[in-house]
């Protein structure tokens, strides 16, 4: 009984994330919109453009190699099922044993892989020059990820994100200044995993200056449509990585009624507002940082996980 | 007057005979001697070049000694079809003359650079405006233009455009690059090449005017004005007061429209889309402003040889001196923000640098020269009227870096924004005639004459060229019109040099130039 509500849960999860994740892209538009004065497009936009893209026929170029043509549904495959690990309204999962944070990572970065090396596929320069930045980017990025993951599990003694949560849940933990470099680090990643400003811009025409929108270029219909649904999951996730680990508050617990499940649903859903407006906010007040200073900003990143992994070690207190 | 034997007059009065009709600076009739004696000059540092254009058998040159201001232009008859070249002595030339060669057939013998420039071998036709145009079929590809070589290791390049991923002017450039690192930059420009001056040849002299406005659309006024004034130079017409006063609230109407609509796009460009919202808010204010004053946002057609097409709206004083207390309010705030937010500094600075010399070797003008020490301004010399009845400051910098041609821009806006007032405090008033209905400051552009005009007029991105020849049956026998761009495309090869890739887009709108107004 218990294993087919878990089962039954885990697919209302991969069904909710694929639902929100749309949504929560047209809302930072829209109020990134309305904090420039603008009216925006509705937050139902990002649905309609992919029903749009999804209507249209992919155009290939010539020398295009399987490999371009199946990029795009690796990387959707990978990223929803990794946005489906994340606990996001409950904690009962059927996957949740099976999946960990160094799970999610893997799936991330193979997704991530997939498309650096369909990027260089047709062999056009802004490919080649999207794929060489988002390296410079993953390569940075993910041992940053990897730091704060292990600063979480020294202190959790695990590295499920159902047991994390959980145990945040419980108050057991505490303020620690451990956990506050980890979010402050984790969120610096998420801004560049995500090719938002400051290290990317995720609505520039200028071909010149784009990381994730270079490697995109050559795609078009069903292919674009999976690989906007992808980068949408990718935010979603990571936005509910970070509720789930440092706000895990009002998430069903093993055992939960429907109501527990629904205030579970509630709570996520508000959570992923407040994550939109600060993003949105944060967007509009800054500019773009030159290429080569996203190391020193991912550089930051991994300083600032690492001094949380080894205030753990040094210091029983904080 | 007397003239000093190597200044601009005397060194051109040695070499050439002064042409009759030919106002309001001299013209010089030169042999192929002469020319070359010219060119050892022009060797040198001195004289800016400011135009250099062809006719069927013959190019011109227009020269500036910036310290005096004076201007001429020398001529050569070009028999054999053949001219000793402006472009191996002076780089700035050597456009120029690759369109003369384009367009008229002439060779400039000598040349640094034999390519076609405006042709890109689809016309059907080559040397479209000699006297013997030469049909040639267009092959059914473009023929490959051959980018010049750039050797090194680890070096690779980057074709981007003509077709652009937004919404903006063609033009292709090729970067040869080392990682992110610029090693080189080439633009190839012409894909807008629209005939002009071939379309203006044979209209009258009204007909050309709506041509020169279209020349750029976001200089229109610039273009009629600097059009007009040549017109009016070579039939010796002088436009009423109040049409040269009309004129100049115009022309700094849209001088403020395109910097508050720049600024807020170099913003843009480094991703900081709250400056282009909120400068796109006053440019917005200035173009209604305008529509309601002049009856189009552009201004496009309303300066015509002999006055204006319309006078100002009754309101339209009041709503001017509305709009600059707005801007007033309005724009100091956002320039604190520009100037304090450290992540946009952090851009702007010391990004796409040009050097003082090189500003002065192309003769650059507008924001580009003046953020690079170089403090020409067409207003101020050779000066035209009502700008020499009105105070204001032309801002020069230094660092000649993106955040300087930035700041070029605002007190730019800030000086236009005083010159707004005083014309409208200072405008002449509208004569009544007897019928109490009140006739538009315009007077008729006779036809009986023939003479050669040329005017120089401060558009926003810097000065305009326009010469002119009108034939005595009323009608334009030879246009040249030089947008500031000419000399700003090249230099902008030299900024990037040594930029990273991605710093380019801002750059390129930091210079703006106009890909239509060059492209002719």
């Amino acid at each position: 009984m218990n294993a087919l509500a878990d089962v039954l849960l885990q697919m209302v999860q991969m069904a909710l994330v694929l639902a929100l994740a749309p949504l929560l892209t047209g809302f930072v538009r829209l109020v990134k919109a309305r904090l420039l004065g603008r009216r925006g497009p509705s937050v139902l936009q990002p649905y309609r453009d992919l029903a749009r893209l999804l209507r249209k026929d992919a155009v290939l170029a010539h020398n295009a190699s399987w490999l371009f043509r199946a990029t795009p549904y690796m990387m959707f495959t990978a990223l929803w099922l990794a946005a489906g690990l994340v606990p996001t309204f409950t904690t009962q999962l059927a996957l949740a044993p099976t999946a960990d944070l160094i799970a999610l990572i893997a799936l991330l970065g193979a997704a991530r892989f997939f498309l650096a090396l369909a990027g260089m596929d047709t062999g056009t320069s802004f490919g080649g020059i999207g794929s060489s930045r988002e390296m410079m980017i993953a390569a940075l990025a993910e041992p940053a990820m990897l730091m704060v993951v292990f600063s979480v599990s020294i202190l959790v003694r695990t590295t499920s994100l159902a047991e994390i949560a959980t145990f945040m849940m419980s108050g057991a933990v505490g303020l620690r200044i451990s956990l506050a470099l980890a979010v402050i680090a984790l969120v610096m990643v998420a801004i560049a995993e995500n090719a938002r400003i400051p290290v990317d811009n995720p609505a520039t025409h200028l071909e010149l200056t784009m990381v994730h929108e270079a490697m995109v270029l050559e795609y078009s219909g069903r292919h674009l449509a999976l690989v906007e649904a992808a980068a949408m999951l990718k935010l979603l996730l990571y936005a509910a990585l970070i509720a789930c680990i440092f706000v895990p508050w009002g998430m069903a617990g093993p055992g939960g009624g429907g109501g527990a499940v629904l205030l579970g649903m509630a709570t996520f859903t508000a959570k992923l507002g407040v994550a939109g407006v600060l993003l949105a906010v944060f967007e509009t007040s800054i500019a773009k940082m030159r290429v080569f200073r996203v190391s020193e900003f991912l550089g930051g990143a991994l300083l600032l996980s690492l001094l949380g992994a080894i205030f753990l070690y040094v210091s029983r207190g904080v | 007057m007397h003239v000093e034997e190597d200044s601009l007059h005397g060194v051109l009065g040695r070499i050439g005979r002064p042409v009759a009709d030919h106002r309001p600076w001299p013209r010089y009739t030169t042999t192929p001697d002469g020319w070359r004696a010219l060119l050892d000059t022009l060797a040198g540092n001195r004289w800016t070049l400011v135009g250099l254009w062809g006719e069927p058998g013959a190019v011109h040159v227009a020269l500036r000694e910036d310290l005096s201001g004076d201007l001429g232009v020398v001529s050569l008859d070009c028999p054999d079809g053949r001219f000793p070249s402006v472009g191996a002595v002076r780089p700035a030339a050597i456009r120029p003359e690759r369109v003369i060669r384009d367009l008229f057939g002439l060779v400039p013998e000598g040349a640094p650079d034999g390519r076609p420039w405006l042709d890109h071998g689809v016309w059907g036709v080559r040397a479209p405006l000699a006297a013997a145009p030469v049909p040639a079929a267009a092959p059914p590809l473009p023929e490959p233009y051959p980018v010049l070589p750039v050797e090194g290791e680890g070096l690779h390049q980057i074709p981007v455009g003509p077709v652009h991923a937004g919404i903006i002017e063609p033009g292709h450039f090729r970067f040869t690059a080392n990682g992110e690192t610029v090693v080189r930059l080439e633009e190839r420009l012409g894909y807008v090449h629209k005939g002009i001056e071939g379309l203006m040849r044979g209209r009258t002299v009204a007909d050309a005017a709506r041509l020169a406005a279209r020349l750029s659309g976001d200089s229109t006024v610039a273009g009629s004005l600097a059009y007009a004034r040549a017109v009016e130079a070579a039939l010796e017409v002088t436009p009423p007061p109040r049409a040269v006063w009309l004129r100049a609230l115009m022309a700094e109407l849209e001088r403020i429209a395109n910097h508050l609509g720049d600024i807020g796009a170099i913003c843009n460009d480094a991703a900081f889309a709250f400056m282009l919202a909120e400068m796109g808010r006053l440019r917005e204010a200035v173009l209604s402003t305008a529509d309601a004053c002049f009856g189009h946002r552009l201004m496009m057609d309303r300066i015509v040889p002999g006055g204006v097409a319309v006078d100002i709206a009754p309101d339209g004083p009041a709503r001017v001196l509305e709009l600059a207390a707005e801007l007033r309010r309005r724009f100091p705030p956002l320039v604190r923000i520009y100037d304090d937010k450290a992540s946009l500094q952090d851009r702007t600075v010391g990004t796409g640098t040009v050097s003082v010399g090189l500003a002065n070797r192309f003769g650059a003008g507008g924001h580009v020269g003046r953020a690079s020490g170089r403090g020409g301004d067409a207003r101020r010399s050779p000066s035209y009227p009502p700008y020499d009845d009105l105070e204001f400051e032309v801002p020069v910098l230094t660092e000649g870096d993106v955040n300087a041609r930035v700041w070029i821009r605002i007190r730019e806006v800030e000086q236009s924004l005083g010159l707004l007032e005083q014309i409208v405090r200072r405008m002449p008033g509208v004569p009544r005639d007897v019928a109490g209905t009140t006739p538009l400051p315009l007077v008729p552009v006779t036809a009986d004459r023939a003479g050669e005009g040329m005017a120089l007029v401060e558009a926003f991105r810097g000065e305009m060229l326009v010469w002119v020849r009108v034939g005595a049956d009323g009608t334009v026998d030879r246009c040249h019109l030089r947008d500031a761009s000419w000399f700003q495309w090249p230099l902008l090869e030299a900024a990037i040099e040594g930029n990273i890739v991605a710093d380019f887009p801002l750059c390129n709108k930091s210079f703006n130039c106009s890909y239509s107004g060059h492209d002719l």
